[in-house]
């Protein structure tokens, strides 16, 4: 198992460098970093200019350039944006957070529930609430995370607003303007809302795979060894049923995480809030290499550290796996 | 026999009719629609109406009728959605197949590269290739301009031959080993023939399957991409769905909510729909259900 | 004679299917004794597991189970789901056709058998586990220390069929119902299971049901036979008598249609098992029957005694006059 583990990790620091060389080739190619710098900064010296491109390894040769910036990433010497020169980590790491908290709260919460729905609606096939629990999940696979971001906006604040004089929660970014320091109460309640929304796309989504996956193994005839034993019935559906289930719906969840993260993306932006899904959008807007950069690093490495973390737990979970 | 059991889906069924319903109406469009798509509903002030008598679902920002614009965009954005998805399906029917069947490097090559791509967050893939498609110029006569229709299909075409694949090498690997394909190499059939003849036909189910998810997946990544600006301008104020979508947003803070709810509400049934059927096509073909007499 | 560990007296169990009622037994009574080895013999859809699946109350919501059950002098027809637990594993065991889909892939074989034990005796886990290596030992199976820490598809075939038993043995149940337990087994490892089941039965008293379509199967170790069609008992007795004075024609027609060696064609059995969704009146085997008559078709006939074994035909004197 260990040395599954560390022939995986071995790998993982080419592939990172080659993934993050293809970003920088389709970045050089689509956002034309040069062009960029000189829209933002007209009255741009020649130096200054080349300086740019020095520092952000924009050689004509997407090798050498590549390695280049390679180079200054990793001993940290970061450029800065092209917008006033600003350092690129202070921003990305209040993003970073920002998206880290919500994305954790929205998980747990999604999975939690998600899970819960499919172990509900398996239990009694065809039944009711496996008909409701369905079509939800349907209904929340099929509406796009920003159509009911904006929905939740349109209901919560303009609506809320109308009807009860004050916004219940609030639609847009992490503390009302003008907030110095840190504030859990408003926080979390800022977070309501876009948690909601991530957490609908991530409930339909695992309430369907736990319950199909809950359904193959309850027709496996190990249960009907189980319940011969006469154990009780909770232990058979939790050591027996849920154990066996869980196994496929971890493997996909892990690799789950880019669409999550994508669905972050979305609604970070409608409702104004400040994460990743909002510095990217905003910098890829401008053309931003330098800040685009270190970001895509960032997601190429949890994209990686995820799949990883997939293979891994399905062998640790599944024995069947693990001496192949 | 499927056919019986796609049936025995009612919300699929319905699903098949609204879509027939909304496809025709769509397709009849200079019948259907009450005003050009960028014609004015009246002389000024004729913005930001109300659904009224002369605009049943109100007008937009500057004066033009929201319900003829939803026709002419959802005409736009279900042939968006249907040329990348058979484009899409194609491709991955092709690729899929060749790396199930023969597997070795080839397959393992297309796995890695197809689980790579599928594990980012598909919005950031999408912009990030959107645009360096857009930036290779030796590439234009082939996909268009970066802000036309042609272009978003060759995008979606791109991308999305790759859940197929996926879907389709599943298939081929499930059939590489039954006994009939054993008997066709015995007789001597090329590795060619036994893809075209013996395994496309009989993973048909699963690639309708993968032809409605790609179709609905193209849609309302469209849609998405619109609304934050990346959308395709159809040119004279042609509008797709997600363009429409898009002005909701601003909408919401305006107020004006006939402007943010019915091109949602549009959006929201067309998906609904295609997911309906395919979810009742994938029932209806599933192999461990065929094994019953 | 030793008074019936396991008794049961005109049990009926019908599924409600979408396509109607289906009577998979209608009325049986089967008695079997402490320590005895009894084989319940049949085809597929004559009922045989369906019955003993009742007992223990494994079926689903949707059979509907009259009669009744008494193990032990308790009724376990009717039981509570408490009541039921309490017995299974611990007076009655079942094993099934399938050793490998019987185990459960992502537990340790040696925490599968503990678990039994754990359910009906207060043990503690290192109890439990040592006891569990013993028994592996007593199935047969080398290195039981070893063993006991790895999984089920480590095991072969055979040996997955002796871990099933050391389950169902664990508690030292009075009775064990062995369902086609060496069907998916290869014909060597077959004796070798039935010598495994034969130990058990012998070291822990335990009486075997085994349920089987193999007659050679209850040639070696069975010492009487219950023969059952459609859903009902149609001759009982001592295995002797069964293979050398068959009294019904169902159980000679399967003697007959067992291969032999010098014998050029198989002779099967004319015609098809019925439909329970519409079972016949009268005989189920009427149709099939070479000895049948026109009153065969009037009354489901009940077992009646016959020299020492008892048959459901009403013509059983002349089935045990023909050759």
């Amino acid at each position: 198992m260990l040395r599954y583990v560390l022939r995986r990790l071995a790998w993982a620091i080419p592939t990172l460098i080659f993934v993050t060389f293809l970003v920088y080739i389709a970045l050089r190619i689509g956002t034309d970093p040069v062009a960029s710098y000189k829209r933002i900064n007209p009255r741009a010296t020649k130096a200054k200019i080349a300086q740019y491109i020095e520092v952000n390894g924009l050689d004509p040769n997407y090798v050498r350039g590549y390695f280049r910036w390679l180079g200054n990433f990793v001993t940290l010497d970061w450029p800065r944006s092209i917008k006033g020169s600003r350092e690129v980590w202070p921003q990305l790491k209040d993003a970073l957070a920002n998206t880290i908290r919500l994305g954790v709260a929205a998980s747990s919460v999604g999975i939690v529930i998600g899970l819960g729905l499919g172990v509900f609606a398996a239990l009694r096939p065809g039944g009711r609430r496996d008909v409701a629990v369905n079509t939800a999940a349907f209904v929340g696979i099929s509406i796009p995370p920003y159509v009911s971001a904006i929905l939740f906006q349109l209901l919560f604040a303009v609506y809320w607003s109308r009807w009860f004089g004050s916004t219940l929660f609030p639609t847009s970014g992490v503390y009302p303007p003008g907030q110095l320091g840190f504030d859990l109460g408003l926080m979390l309640k800022h977070m309501v809302l876009p948690t909601f929304v991530v957490a609908i796309q991530i409930i339909a989504v695992y309430s369907r795979y736990m319950r199909s996956s809950l359904l193959d193994v309850l027709n496996s005839e190990y249960m009907r060894t189980a319940r011969s034993k006469g154990i009780s019935e909770a232990r058979v559906l939790f050591r027996h049923g849920l154990r066996n289930a869980l196994i496929p719906v971890v493997t996909i969840a892990a690799l789950d995480v880019g669409a999550i993260v994508g669905g972050l993306i979305i609604t970070e932006n409608v409702f104004s809030y400040p994460g990743m899904g909002k510095y990217f959008l905003s910098a890829f807007g401008e053309g931003d290499f330098p800040l685009l950069m270190p970001w895509m690093v960032i997601i190429v490495a949890s994209t990686l550290f995820f799949n990883l973390l997939a293979d891994i737990s399905y062998a640790w979970l599944d024995p069947r796996i693990r001496l192949a | 026999m499927a056919y019986d059991r796609f049936v025995s889906h009612r919300a699929a069924v319905v699903s098949v009719f609204i879509m027939a319903t909304l496809v025709i109406f769509v397709a009849l469009s200079p019948f259907t629609a009450r005003y050009g798509v960028n014609e004015s509903v009246q002389a000024p002030p004729n913005y930001f109406l109300s659904p009224r008598a002369n605009a049943w679902l109100g007008t937009d920002d500057i004066g033009r009728d929201l319900y003829s614009r939803l026709i002419y965009g959802v005409r736009v954005s279900l042939i968006i959605g249907i040329f990348s998805g058979l484009i899409s399906v194609a491709i991955g029917c092709l690729i899929g197949s060749v790396a199930g069947f023969r597997g070795g490097r080839f397959d393992d090559v297309v796995m890695r590269v197809t689980d790579l791509f599928l594990a980012f967050p598909f919005l950031v893939t999408l912009l990030v290739m959107r645009n360096m498609i857009g930036g290779i110029s030796w590439l234009k006569p082939v996909t268009g301009e970066l802000n036309s229709v042609r272009f978003i299909i060759v995008l979606f075409a791109i991308f999305g031959w790759m859940g197929v694949a996926r879907i389709v090498r599943g298939q081929v690997l499930a059939l590489k080993e039954r006994e009939f394909i054993e008997a066709a190499r015995a007789v001597g059939a090329s590795r060619w023939y036994i893809v075209r003849r013996h395994l496309l036909p009989n993973s048909i189910g699963p690639i309708m399957v993968a032809l409605t998810f790609s179709v609905v997946s193209a849609i309302i990544s469209e849609s998405t991409l619109a609304f934050f600006g990346y959308g395709p301008q159809a040119g004279d104020g042609a509008t797709s769905l997600g363009i429409l979508v898009g002005q909701a947003k601003g909408a919401v803070n305006t107020g004006f909510w006939h402007l943010a709810l019915f091109p949602c509400l549009t959006l929201v049934v067309i998906a609904l729909c295609i997911n309906f059927i395919g979810d009742a096509l994938r029932d209806a073909t599933d192999p461990r259900l065929q094994r019953d007499a | 004679m030793s008074a019936p560990v396991l008794e049961i007296r005109d049990l009926t169990v019908t599924f409600t299917t979408p396509l109607g009622p289906l009577a998979a037994v209608r009325g049986i009574d089967l008695d079997v004794r402490a320590g005895e080895m009894l084989a319940v013999v049949g085809e597929s859809g004559s009922g045989k597991s369906v019955s003993f699946l009742a007992a223990m109350g494994l079926l689903p919501k949707t059979a509907t189970i009259t009669g009744s059950v008494l193990l032990d002098g308790r009724q376990l027809v009717g039981a509570s789901s408490k009541e039921l637990r309490a017995v299974r594993g611990q007076l009655m065991s079942m094993i099934f056709q399938d050793p490998l889909s019987a185990l459960n892939p992502v537990h340790r074989v040696g925490d599968q058998i503990a678990e039994m034990l754990q359910a009906h005796q207060k043990l503690s886990d290192k109890a439990a586990k040592a006891r569990s290596v013993d028994l592996l030992e007593i199935v047969g199976i080398p290195q039981s220390g070893d063993r006991a820490l790895q999984y089920p598809h480590e095991f072969s075939g055979g040996m997955r069929q002796r871990v099933v038993i050391a389950i169902a043995i664990a508690n030292s149940p009075k009775v064990l119902i062995a369902d086609e337990p060496t069907t998916a087994l290869d014909v060597t490892v077959q004796a070798q299971i039935l010598e495994v089941i034969q130990k058990v039965q012998k070291q822990f008293g335990t009486a075997v049901v085994l349920i089987t379509h193999d007659l050679g199967v209850v040639a070696r170790v069975c010492e009487r036979v219950n023969v059952m069609y459609a859903g009902r008992v149609v001759e009982r007795a001592e295995i002797g008598d069964i293979f050398d004075a068959p009294s019904h024609p169902y159980t000679r027609g399967l003697l007959a249609s067992l291969p032999q060696a010098g014998v050029e064609r198989l002779s099967p059995i004319a015609g098809f098992p019925p439909n329970m969704l519409r079972p016949p009146a009268g005989c189920a085997f009427r149709a099939r029957c070479p000895h049948a008559v026109a009153e065969c078709g009037e009354t489901l006939p009940t077992l009646r005694q016959i020299g020492a074994s008892h048959s459901a035909c009403i013509r059983a004197e002349e089935v045990l006059t023909s050759s």
